[in-house]
């Protein structure tokens, strides 16, 4: 039981200490897991990520659930998970009643407006550097083109641009192969 | 019902959203198109406000999104509902990690699907740019907001070419722009 509580608060710990999230997370859990707790070595946890990163959902939150499940089984990886997403949920629950209620001062809409404009920003940051690590050749190229075009102008699940495109990959890749 | 929903819609983003916390972005919008729990616009707020606080972008937004449409209560289903998938995936996976990294299969799917996500949240920021830096209802270069067009010329400017700032947390450029949204009434 004491072991699983660790868990739980060291990865609070690292959930409180994660602005933004994926490669942002990587120096914390460095010191915490690795020099701090010796949970994992600094290429076990390489590993971790590279795998939080090729299974689907948040990478913050895959890396916690295998470290965890490693010191601890399934239920180590439940409560590190859990750790890691305890502070979210309290700050931005607090965080949203507080801007609700301040969302109709004139002030604060201007504010958000500017905001706004900034997360455009933000987001062409994202998918370069996304794209850094996605396109590497005229097939990676089209399917990004094709997938792009549906998604703007077709109004269909983001599911099924993702079975798509992980068929796509598997049938590219075996007739490369073949060929 | 509305928490049940919660639940299973961020179940699926959880199972379907690859590349981390910005690829769920097209299945938030989606969602907010389908469910009408927010508007697009509330969005890129919470994408802003998840962006400047502490905690994992992905988590942030799904509290957020939660919280938005059902009260505590429903922030925190929404972000179990995200958090289930990785865990059951991860516990699977974790039993035979070697092969699965080494799998053909597995890296050619990705291989797919890597330029996908990208293309997705590309999409969704061709949303957010519509919102924020055009008018609705005006075509051609009536719809500029020239304001909104000019700080992110210049956030852009800041965040990849001026060296001294480049390197500076999406936090000071959020503010940034807060406060130029003020004083130059946006």
């Amino acid at each position: 039981m004491k072991e699983l509580w660790t868990l739980f608060i060291t990865f609070a710990k690292v959930g409180v200490m994660t602005f933004g999230g994926g490669y942002a997370m990587l120096p914390i859990l460095q010191r915490e897991v690795v020099e701090d707790k010796g949970w994992a070595t600094d290429e076990e946890l390489t590993d971790y990520f590279a795998i939080g990163q090729c299974t689907p959902g948040i990478i913050a939150v895959n890396t916690a659930t295998f470290i965890g499940q490693k010191q601890k089984g399934i239920l180590g990886g439940i409560f590190a998970t859990l750790g890691l997403v305890f502070p979210s949920l309290l700050i931005i629950s607090a965080l949203a009643g507080v801007i609700d209620a301040f969302s109709h001062l004139v002030w604060v809409q201007h504010a958000f407006a500017g905001v706004r404009v900034c997360v455009c920003v933000l987001i062409f940051n994202a998918v370069l550097k996304l794209w850094k690590g996605a396109i590497k050749d005229i097939w990676s190229g089209l399917i990004f083109a094709v997938i792009f075009a549906a998604s703007v102008f077709a109004d269909l699940s983001p599911i099924i641009y993702v079975v798509v495109a992980a068929v796509a990959g598997i049938l590219i890749k075996t007739l490369e192969v073949k060929k | 019902m509305l928490y049940l929903q919660l639940f299973f819609e961020f179940f699926k983003t959880g199972l379907f959203a690859v590349g981390g916390g910005m690829a769920t972005l097209p299945f938030l919008y989606d969602m907010a198109d389908r469910t009408g729990w927010f508007t697009a616009a509330q969005l890129a707020d919470m994408i802003a406000v998840s962006e400047s606080t502490p905690g994992p972008i992905g988590v942030n937004m799904a509290t957020y999104v939660g919280f938005v449409s059902g009260g505590p209560l429903g922030a925190v289903l929404a972000t179990l509902g995200l958090i289930t998938p990785s865990i059951i995936v991860v516990l699977i996976v974790a039993a035979f990690l070697k092969s699965f990294r080494d799998n053909r299969y597995v890296n050619a799917a990705f291989f797919g699907l890597r330029p996908a996500s990208t293309a997705m949240v590309a999409s969704a920021g061709v949303t957010v740019v519509t919102s924020a830096l055009l008018y609705a209802g005006s075509t051609g270069l009536a719809a500029v907001n020239w304001k909104a067009a000019a700080l992110s010329a210049v956030v852009l400017v800041l965040t990849r070419w001026v060296k001294p700032t480049k390197k500076l947390h999406p936090i000071v450029f959020i503010l940034f722009s807060a406060v130029v949204g003020v004083i130059f009434r946006f």
